[in-house]
């Protein structure tokens, strides 16, 4: 059919000037491509922090010795903690409950005595499982605390019994050494902000088209339905294209995420991202007509899976094998995974070609269907 | 008289929803993928990443830490790497999450009662999973620390004993977290999407001057659009709290009762939300992208994903004034925490003060449409 | 290209799933002529429109454009054809200018040419002072003349144009017209669709269809002679002439009826009682008993009686087996409603702005009770927005407006009540059934139990909605959907009746069912304010206002108006020439005065 036919540069570029001033005519659309994502780059960058600080916490000391004091104020003077003492733990549990505290430390009524006659002293730690994440925090750090309070105490007494730790473990972080949980949240935040603006807004556009009647008009012009497609996209292709220098460019400069690569490589990458997120757009606008249907395939084939199985937030091979396999034909998971290492790195191009040519792939099926759905004519 | 008018517009309201197959399936379709699919994905557990070994020692010694590390859950995939430089590039090509490197002599110095280092590489760009995968090697470290010290026949070293509980989730599953978590936000969300189109789209069909005409006051309106959405809310969050109680089997401690006073109350909130955005909305499209805009701020303060306490002041304050992070207390509370009911109408006051203002809002912004 | 048909339809036929849309159908349009499509709603109009333009492949048969075949070329008919759909797809967030570079481009027209184009379709379209506004704040006239020109940009050898004409207003509509005509004597196909038969009336050649086939190809005069000796007027029944028409619909062998001022218009059966058809191209002449019981009516209500010239529509209503009969169902069936005041709807000095512009400026009338009150005037004048502030859907700047005494802005629930209200484009819920729809309406003005179910079932058997009632509304034929709107505005039996265009777009039968019923319902006393494009519908009101640049500029019965504008050269004029001759001569008071 018309799909054959090769295109004609005069009229691409007139869908594309039309396509443009309509965008730029509507104030919502600026709106979503510029304000929503650094708003949203924003909110990621500080309300999603995996960073332990200030944890609400309570110590519960039930003696009145020398030593139960001492923990005490190691719990206090640590920064993961925000303490809260008490003598009596019937006191706190409450607090727990209403989820006011995260856990208590419980130094017990015979620690002191333990400690004296030399046999293991007995501290507790209690966590509110109901937030699991936190609670494994908690239970970790309560214990790095007390161990340090621990050597620190025999350090002091001169104890010296063994010669240390026979293997010692020397840690190192590369690429993020302080480990900022900003440093790599910032980079999958812009992935997700693109899928949005790539395929929520794409989404809206055809169905739009067939909704004013417009669709007719064209189909009754000489142009084909590829020229069509390419001609309608590609103003969105470059807002997103902008989105993401915006998003960079905030991720740098406000909120102090270097960027160790190229601009060329966040193009090269941004670019190759944009085509399978406008493709589900497109396949998404040429399946319904119905807006709401839309959004909310937008909503499930789109962003829940790029905030969700990118590996943004969430360890994929920690999932259960049926979802990592899933996790391929996300596009959003290689985007994510190739500007955490350009943000944190720099160019690693054998990491970046391996995503470009799955997001390139991905979003030539993508199209491929969505040029299938999308006829020009109107049965 | 009014009964029998908002009646019918509840009723109208639910079919514009329910009617079509199509839009039946997208408002039911997500939630349950969500609950069978994504419920999975959103663990921060660490299990079964791929690691890397550089064993230049190649002694008992590394072997034997190399073995303990395998045996733990956290690891899956072990890479045997000749050298540094293959080390480096496994680490950044994203091939392992951490990589261990033995010195030649790791062996002999323990051997020799000598202090010996395992170096640990962990990728800083998962930073996240890279700490806790950490924490685990530490400990292997440490057991294997205190199994020398016996084999060499010293006493074990006095110590402090620590003991750690997890209340009401003692194994840590995280779907009892993600599961409760999710009765809110997706009630949420499709309360939030059903009242943002409501309005815009009956303007964008004119079928809203109809409306207007017709002896309908502006407050029946309104109701009869809040209801709809409500009733929609909470059967969808009935769906979520029946899924985890009866096939994830998560331990519900609560009072049933309170917890749904405490949805209607919530979803409440979210409704005079949309509503707003529906009443500035000129089109079906731009209550869309609103109610998208609204819901995710929504749920990034709500501690859903991060604790609220991690967040800068600012947000935190902002936070008190989300619903949502509320409503998270409760469920979860009532979930597995035996919320006692003191504490839960506490927590319903904040929700309650929300659902006042937005109603009130909502009711100034749609009447403002009026004219 | 002489001698050859410009488009060639070889037994065509295009099924929609299960139902055929068109069958066998066969003709010629010839180069450089203006044909007509017409035909009642559900036709097959827009379908053979959209064959036509290559845009639907025939399931059946093949179609021929310019030489081409709309199946293997479609392309190459895609840059000689213009096509202009029935809602012209303007893209309302572009300027004209842009609208129009767009389809230029599309075109593959070079610089030189747009330029030649441009200046040539601005010109026709006296479109030139307006190329920076946005497409979406030109009146409606002015937007079906920008989708002509963008379809009329390449010079197209075909121009296939698809109920250009609806909802615009008669100036513009004839300016639309002029152009067209120009066209067409420049040598190109025109081929226009329209439910307008006065339209259909004065195209060279029309094809009528009915039900998916064609019921009629020929001259429109060849059509109307058959009907030559047979129509009527009852004059001198001013007061009476709704119920005149009424009694003279039910009397056998009368064909079609419509009020025309203070006359009644009658078709007469032919002489044996049967329509005329293709078969027999001569006149009949009418039916003999069917005459003597018309004229003893006239007589009875102290007319006279008097045979007058056919038009086309005469002829196109007896061809398609006689307009709907006199009688309301629904409005028999209605309890007398009563309004305890003598003016049912007033406004006094109503003004609105919109920021500098004034939509609506110091307008005052009144609207008995029980009268046909009309808003006539072209698009953008403003009748809308006086329309709307009479329902209370605006807040005027200043001035008031009352329904039954009270301002329907501030009233409250049993105000509201009083009124129904008929929106300009059937504002349905799609998503809706079509009983569910009736239900809701019921409803919302607190119908319930049992009562409901009665009025329910009332409107299905009345308005013959049974086989849709599980359908949504979008999915409905134009007709039904205006049967259902109407339905659900007179659930609950309003004492005051708004109906804004409420039969844009509909065929000329349904129209006439329509005013049926409307005939009815002012019989029982319902007051009923219109605002319609129709000049033949304003006959149907008592009185009409028109409204122009915002103002008042008449207010009389259309009889009046008609005979204001009475000239040497066109002694009788219809209510269309009043309107325009009203409008042009205000025009021309105004610049003589600026």
């Amino acid at each position: 059919m018309t799909s054959r036919r090769r295109f004609n540069a005069a009229r691409l570029l007139a869908i594309v000037r039309k396509e443009s001033f309509q965008i730029v005519r509507d104030p919502s659309n600026l709106l979503i491509a510029f304000v929503l994502p650094v708003v949203l780059l924003f909110l990621f960058a500080f309300a999603v922090s995996l960073d332990i600080d200030e944890v609400a916490v309570g110590v519960v000391v039930e003696n009145q010795g020398a030593a139960s004091a001492e923990l005490g104020a190691a719990f206090a003077a640590t920064r993961y903690f925000d303490t809260r003492f008490a003598r009596d733990r019937r006191e706190l549990e409450p607090l727990v409950v209403a989820g006011e505290l995260r856990g208590l430390v419980v130094i017990p009524q015979d620690f002191d005595a333990a400690l004296e006659r030399g046999t293991p002293a007995r501290l507790q730690v209690l966590t509110d499982g109901a937030a699991p994440n936190t609670a494994g925090f908690v239970a970790n750090y309560a214990r790095g605390v007390a161990e340090a309070w621990w050597s620190s105490q025999r350090a002091e007494a001169g104890v010296d019994e063994e010669r240390g730790p026979s293997v010692r473990v020397e840690p190192r972080f590369w690429y993020n050494p302080e480990l900022s949980s900003r440093a790599f949240i910032v980079p999958g935040a812009i992935a997700i902000v693109m899928t949005m603006i790539g395929t929520m807004l794409t989404a809206l556009v055809v169905a739009r088209e067939w909704e004013r009647g417009t669709m007719e008009a064209i189909i009754a012009s000489p142009i084909g339905i590829g020229e069509f497609l390419v001609g309608k996209l590609a103003p969105y292709f470059v807002l997103g294209l902008g989105a993401t220098l915006a998003c960079a460019l905030t991720a740098e400069h406000v909120l102090g995420v270097p960027m160790r690569g190229s601009v060329f490589a966040l193009l090269a990458l941004g670019s190759a991202f944009l085509v399978p997120a406008l493709g589900l757009g497109l396949l998404i606008s040429a399946a319904t007509k119905n807006q709401f249907v839309a959004s909310q395939l937008a909503l499930f084939s789109g962003f829940l899976p790029a905030l969700l199985l990118s590996g943004f937030l969430f360890e994929i091979e920690s999932m259960p094998l049926p979802l990592q396999w899933l996790t391929h034909v996300v596009a959003a998971r290689y985007f994510v995974e190739s500007l955490q290492t350009l943000f944190l790195t720099g160019d690693v191009w054998s990491e970046f070609a391996r995503s470009i040519a799955a997001l390139v792939a991905i979003g030539g099926v993508l199209f491929a269907l969505a040029a299938r759905n999308t006829r020009k004519r109107l049965e | 008289m009014r009964f029998q008018r908002l009646v019918a517009q509840i009723r109208k309201e639910i079919l514009s929803v329910l009617r079509d197959p199509r839009t039946r399936a997208v408002l039911i379709g997500p939630p349950l993928l969500q609950l069978f699919v994504f419920a999975f994905a959103a663990t921060l557990e660490v299990e079964n990443v791929s690691l890397a070994v550089l064993d230049l020692d190649g002694g008992k010694w590394s072997h034997e830490l190399v073995q303990r590390v395998r045996a733990t859950r956290m690891a899956g995939d072990v890479l045997v790497v000749e050298s540094h430089d293959a080390l480096a590039e496994a680490v950044d090509a994203r091939r392992v999450l951490a990589a261990m490197a033995f010195q030649p002599d790791f062996s002999r110095r323990i051997e020799a009662g000598l202090p010996a280092d395992v170096q640990i590489v962990l990728d800083g760009r998962r930073g996240n999973s890279a700490q806790i995968a950490l924490g685990y090697l530490q400990s292997i470290v440490a057991e294997l620390n205190a199994d020398l010290a016996v084999l060499r026949g010293g006493r074990p070293p006095r110590t402090i004993a620590i003991d750690v509980r997890h209340w009401f989730n003692p194994n840590l599953e995280y779907l009892w977290f993600t599961v409760p978590s999710l009765v809110g936000i997706l009630s949420m969300f499709s309360a939030l999407i059903i009242t943002a189109l409501s309005i815009a789209r009956e303007r964008e069909l004119g079928t809203f001057e109809q409306l207007l005409v017709s002896p309908a006051s502006p407050l029946e309106i309104i109701a009869g659009k809040c209801i709809p959405a409500v009733v929609i809310g909470t059967v969808l969050g009935s769906v979520m709290l029946a899924a985890g109680i009866f096939l994830y089997r998560i331990p519900f401690t609560g009072s049933v009762l309170l917890l749904y006073a405490a949805l209607v109350v919530f979803i409440l909130s979210v409704v005079g939300v949309g509503l707003m955005i529906s009443s500035i909305s000129r089109t079906q499209q731009q209550a869309i992208l609103g109610a998208f805009s609204a819901g995710v701020p929504l749920v990034l303060l709500s501690g859903f994903a991060t604790p609220v306490e991690n967040m800068p002041p600012v947000l935190q304050a902002l936070a008190q004034a989300d619903p949502l992070k509320h409503f998270l207390v409760i469920v979860q509370g009532s979930f597995l925490k035996a919320l006692p009911p003191d504490v839960v109408l506490e927590t319903l006051v904040p929700i309650l003060l929300i659902a006042a203002v937005t109603l009130t809002a909502a009711l100034f912004f749609v009447r403002g449409r009026l004219e | 290209m002489h001698g050859e048909a410009a488009i060639v339809l070889d037994g065509v036929a295009k099924r929609f799933g299960t139902t055929w849309a068109l069958s066998g159908i066969s003709a010629r349009i010839e180069p450089g002529r203006l044909t007509g499509i017409v035909g009642p709603d559900g036709a097959g109009k827009t379908t053979l429109m959209r064959l036509m333009g290559a845009l639907l492949a025939p399931t059946e048969g093949r179609i021929e454009v310019a030489g081409r075949d709309t199946v293997r070329d479609a392309e190459e008919i895609h840059v000689l054809a213009g096509y202009m759909p029935q809602r012209f797809g303007l893209y309302e967030d572009l300027t004209v200018q842009e609208n129009l570079d767009l389809h230029a481009k599309l075109r593959g027209l070079s610089a030189a040419e747009r330029e030649r184009a441009f200046a040539e379709v601005l010109a026709f379209t006296e479109l030139g002072p307006f190329t920076g506004r946005l497409a979406g704040k030109l009146s409606g006239g002015m937007k079906q003349k920008l989708g002509l020109g963008c379809a009329l940009l390449a010079r197209p050898r075909v121009l296939l144009l698809d109920e250009p004409s609806v909802g615009v207003d008669p100036l513009s509509r004839r300016e639309l017209w002029d152009i067209v005509r120009r066209l067409a004597a420049e040598g190109m196909t025109v081929v226009w669709s329209t439910s307008y038969l006065d339209e259909a009336e004065r195209c060279d050649d029309v094809l009528l269809l009915d039900e998916g086939r064609i019921e009629f190809a020929g001259p429109p005069g060849e059509l109307r002679e058959r009907v030559a000796a047979r129509s009527f007027l009852i004059l001198d029944v001013d007061d009476r002439r709704r119920d005149v028409l009424r009694r003279a619909l039910d009397l056998p062998g009368v064909r079609d009826g419509v009020i025309q001022g203070r006359a009644v218009r009658v078709v007469l059966a032919g002489a044996d009682g049967g329509a005329a058809d293709a078969a027999r191209a001569a006149p009949l002449a009418p039916d003999g008993a069917a005459l003597a019981a018309v004229d003893a009516l006239a007589r009875a209500e102290g007319g006279t009686m008097r045979q007058v010239a056919p038009r086309f529509e005469d002829a196109f209503i007896d061809l398609l087996g006689g307009g709907p009969g006199g009688r309301s169902p629904l409005a028999e069936r209605m309890e007398p409603v009563r309004l305890d005041t003598e003016i049912a709807v007033s406004c006094r000095h109503l003004t609105k702005r919109f920021g500098t512009f004034t939509a609506t400026d110091d307008v005052t009338f009144d609207v008995r009770t029980g009268e046909i009150f009309g808003l006539l005037g072209p698009n953008g004048a403003g009748k809308s927005t006086t329309f709307k502030m009479l329902c209370g859907l605006l807040r005027p700047t200043s001035g008031r407006a009352e329904v039954a005494g009270i301002d329907l802005a501030r009233a409250g629930g049993d105000a509201k009540q009083r009124v129904g209200y008929m929106a300009q484009k059937f504002s349905l819920y799609g998503l809706l059934s079509v009983r569910q729809n009736l239900k809701f309406f019921a409803g919302i003005y607190g119908i319930a139990g049992a009562l409901r179910r009665r009025r329910i079932d009332e409107m299905v058997e009345t308005f013959e909605l049974g086989r849709f009632l599980n359908s949504s509304p979008n999915e409905l034929p134009l007709g039904f959907k205006q049967r259902l709107a109407l339905a659900c505005a007179l659930m609950h039996r309003p004492a005051v009746l708004f109906l804004d265009e409420p039969t844009s777009g509909v065929d000329p039968i349904t129209r006439r069912e329509f005013w049926m019923h409307i005939n009815g319902l002012v019989r029982k006393g319902v007051t009923v304010l219109v605002t319609t494009h129709f000049m033949d519908e304003a006959e149907y009101c008592d009185r009409v206002a028109m409204i122009h640049r915002a103002r008042l500029i008449a207010l009389a019965r259309p009889d009046e108006l008609k005979a204001a504008a009475a000239s040497a050269e066109n002694p009788a004029p219809t209510m269309e020439d009043a309107f325009i001759a009203m409008i042009e001569s205000h025009a021309g008071v105004e610049e003589r005065a600026a």
